[in-house]
């Protein structure tokens, strides 16, 4: 019964490009969406911690998730966003190029993830969505937001 | 009538009563033969006892009732004071706390005391001497029966106010009011009837009690005391000018009736078997509501100092948008910097100058006097020496240091953790003591001091000290370091390893310490608070743990660096000062740059390279400007582009994901609306 609930149940997710694909994480786990704004560098991080940001009072760390899944760089454009998603008591902002959408999913839509290795960023997926014609990778939070 | 609202205030005044009565029975035993000592206790414990049962907390006020007979006892030299009993009243006390404990944690303050009633019950028959009419005299009413309606029963307290006004030539009448049975606004009359009779004279008790009175729970007649110098003709006369009192009856309370009375009362008292007294409490519970009333009357009850208890919540509020407004301070600095307009400067420094007031007040207002953590320890080292059959002293210097209310809170428990360890492993038996050619009696000396931007606690004692070669031993067999490195150690860094998790040099696991949980947990708190600790011994003649503590937490006043296009922020309180270095006064010692700063060699740390900002390195730089910065004895030189200048900066965490950042203690927002990084000295020097 419950399983059958579980089957059914939509999700709302947050797309967000980055490079040439399509991400996207749960919206319950976004708290909002950021221009981009001045980032003080942090010493001693590692690379893809841009620094922190200082939004609406509290000092928010900045993740870019270009230099995060070893993607080429790209200077900052017009569209790029910063997604500031958070897990319990973690916040951090996630540069993308673009917030795209908000989709609804049904939970049996999500498929496992493919099995390619060597590709940086397979630690981090959860999964993947068909949807129209549109393929959209589902990002594991937690796993990108273990500690350093 | 609704009690919560009180019980806040309530279980605030019990704690406070309860420490009195803490404080004053250590003195007491300092001081066995001193009874003013037992009368504050005495008083202490009335007024708790009073409360409680206003606030419907009877087994609260029942064991504060049988510790008062006890007191009763002490007072009056039926019993005389011994550890023995002391201990018992500590025992209630402590029970008591529980209870009170058990209050202001949601419970309902129940708790089985028989055990300590017993005890207590058998020291106040065990000892008690029986009564001569000298005695009756002095003796309580606590713990009477309540005789015939007619006559009202008085508490020792009342007791003493009417044998005083005696001596002063007043006199004391009961006065028997009855109203009209037509009386329809009864508590209104009531009021107009005590109204005249406070201007004519002291009222010192109303049977019902006056809160009945108000409430009209009485019939038509009711009696007070008073204590006046008006003829009883007069008296009755400007009652009877009250509408509506049909009778006024005017007894008068001579010296002789009211010793009788008494004695009386105490003989009837004496007359009883402890079962009879078991069944008292919720006579006694009545009377108590009575004295909590009176008292409240009464023109002894000690002048209050005009202070207000405000929920700590609302300062912290407080104090949080007032940091919302020192960044806006900043912002509004920024900008009128920027504009430069004579009357925007003018009206902006003006609001900093107010602002700053205003941030000093705030703060003031979240100072707590160290005392409310100090005032526990007096007590626990007593218990902890009795346990362990030691004999120590505990001496408590600069209680009145004030420290901001969040470190408050988190310090009390390092310091008995610390406590705890000096008196278990630090202070030696007495036989040991003695063989050592100490006195007999350790010490542990308790110190707090303000010191610049800091608060220093100091725990200092006279025992054994710390054995270097044990503590190094056992941090190998522990694995804390490696036989190697634990060569190279000096005695301070040794001494420290007894903070590190999993150490316990203690041969036997003992109640007090000795599970090596505690020390490290002490090390992180103190570090959690912005502080640290540093041990120093001497071996055979004690020891001294002194923990530095920031004076507050939020609000820091820092040094505004900047390195390349990035700026830093450095806390004023690590700053020495700042010194323009001239490249050809920089030496080379071991491949370390270092410069003569006073005569000291000092270090330099050049932060773009600690930092790696990025930057185009200009080469040959004639000068360098340099902090020179501190951390304990040791000292470096911060070398940095330029000085931005001093600013309050309200402190902010990087957040959960950036934890340990090397050299970065936190962030600010300056007025730009930019962050700033916080430097971390501490890091920084070796």
């Amino acid at each position: 019964m419950s399983e059958m609930t579980v089957l059914t149940e939509e999700l709302k997710l947050i797309v967000f490009q980055l490079v040439d694909k399509e991400y996207a994480i749960p919206v319950n786990q976004v708290r909002s969406i950021e221009k981009l704004q001045y980032i003080t560098r942090v010493p001693k991080t590692p690379p893809y911690v841009k620094g922190v940001i200082n939004l609406r009072g509290v000092v928010t760390p900045i993740i870019d998730l270009r230099s995060k899944f070893d993607l080429t760089p790209a200077e900052p454009s017009d569209g790029t966003r910063v997604i500031i998603a958070g897990l319990q008591d973690k916040e951090v902002g996630l540069i993308v190029d673009a917030a795209n959408d908000v989709l609804d999913v049904s939970r049996d839509s999500i498929e496992p993830p493919p099995e390619v290795v060597g590709v940086v960023e397979a630690e981090y997926i959860g999964g993947v969505v068909k949807q129209d014609r549109r393929l959209l990778i589902l990002l594991q939070l937690d796993k990108i937001l273990q500690s350093l | 009538m609704e009690m919560s609202q009180y019980l806040e205030v309530f279980i605030e005044e019990s704690k406070e009563n309860l420490q009195t009565c803490n404080e004053q029975l250590l003195e007491l035993e300092k001081n066995p033969q001193n009874l003013s000592i037992v009368n504050e206790i005495f008083r202490a414990a009335h007024t708790l006892k009073g409360m409680s049962a206003t606030m419907g907390y009877e087994d609260l006020a029942n064991l504060t009732h049988k510790m008062e007979n006890v007191l009763d006892g002490i007072r009056n030299e039926k019993i005389h004071v011994s550890p023995e009993i002391l201990d018992v009243v500590f025992k209630s006390v402590d029970d008591l706390e529980e209870m009170v404990l058990s209050i202001s944690n949601g419970g309902d303050g129940k708790k089985d005391v028989t055990e300590v009633v017993t005890m207590l019950q058998a020291i106040e028959n065990g000892e008690t001497i029986p009564s001569s009419q000298t005695m009756a005299v002095q003796e309580t009413a606590a713990s009477a029966v309540e005789d015939n309606a007619s006559s009202i029963h008085y508490e020792a307290y009342e007791q003493t106010v009417i044998e005083q006004s005696f001596e002063q030539g007043m006199q004391c009448y009961e006065l028997a009011v009855s109203l009209r049975e037509d009386c329809l606004l009864k508590a209104a009359r009531v009021y107009m009837v005590f109204e005249v009779l406070e201007k004519i004279g002291e009222v010192i008790k109303s049977d019902p009690t006056v809160d009945r009175l108000e409430e009209e729970q009485f019939d038509q007649s009711f009696i007070v005391t008073i204590v006046t110098n008006d003829s009883p003709l007069d008296l009755e006369k400007k009652v009877m000018k009250v509408s509506e009192v049909q009778k006024v009856e005017v007894r008068e309370i001579t010296h002789e009736n009211f010793q009788s009375q008494n004695s009386v009362d105490t003989k009837a008292e004496e007359e009883q078997n402890p079962e009879s007294k078991t069944v008292n409490p919720s006579v006694n519970e009545e009377k108590s509501i009575k004295d909590s009333n009176s008292s409240k009357e009464s023109p002894k009850s000690s002048t209050s100092n005009k202070t207000i208890r405000v929920n700590i919540e609302r300062l912290d509020i407080l104090m949080n948008l007032f940091e919302e407004l020192v960044i806006d301070r900043g912002r509004l600095e920024q900008i009128s910097k920027d504009l430069d307009d004579p009357e925007l400067n003018e009206t902006v420094e003006r609001m900093t100058r107010i602002s700053g007031d205003l941030q000093t007040i705030i703060l003031n207002m979240r100072m707590v006097p160290v005392e409310t953590v100090f005032n526990r320890f007096p007590r626990m080292v007593r218990q902890l020496a009795r346990d362990l059959n030691k004999k120590i002293n505990i001496e408590i210097i600069g209680a009145e240091t004030e420290l901001d209310r969040t470190v408050i809170d988190e310090i009390g428990d390092p310091l008995v953790h610390l406590i705890r360890n000096a008196i278990d492993h630090g202070i030696e038996k007495p036989d040991i003591r003695i063989k050592n050619g100490k006195p007999e009696e350790g010490t542990v000396k308790l110190k707090a001091y303000h010191s610049g931007n800091h608060v220093f606690i100091e725990l200092e004692d006279d025992g054994a000290g710390i054995n270097t070669q044990r503590v190094l031993e056992k941090a190998i067999q522990k694995g804390i370091v490696s036989e190697e490195t634990a060569v190279t150690l000096t005695d301070r860094q040794i001494y420290e390893l007894i903070l590190a998790s999993g150490f316990s040099t203690a041969e036997q696991i003992s109640d007090i310490s000795g599970r090596g949980v505690g020390l490290d947990v002490v090390k992180a708190t103190i570090e959690s608070l912005g502080g640290s600790i540093t041990i120093d011994s001497t071996e055979g003649q004690g020891s001294l743990f002194s923990i530095q503590l920031p004076l507050t937490l939020s609000i820091i006043s820092v040094m505004l660096i900047e390195i390349g296009k990035e700026k830093y922020a450095i806390p004023l309180s690590s700053i020495i000062e700042t010194a323009i270095v001239k490249k050809d006064e920089i030496m080379n010692a071991h491949n370390q740059r270092v410069i003569d700063f006073r005569g000291k060699v000092v270090p330099l740390v050049f932060l773009e390279d600690v930092f790696d900002v990025p930057k185009e390195k200009i080469e040959d730089e004639e000068f360098y400007s340099t902090v020179i910065v501190r951390k304990g004895e040791k000292m470096a030189g911060l070398v940095v582009d330029s000085f931005i200048g001093q600013q309050e900066i309200v402190l902010k965490s990087l957040g959960n994901y950036l934890t340990e950042v090397f050299a970065i203690s936190g962030a600010t927002i300056l007025g730009d609306g930019q962050v700033a990084l916080i430097v971390d000295c501490n890091a920084l020097i070796k």
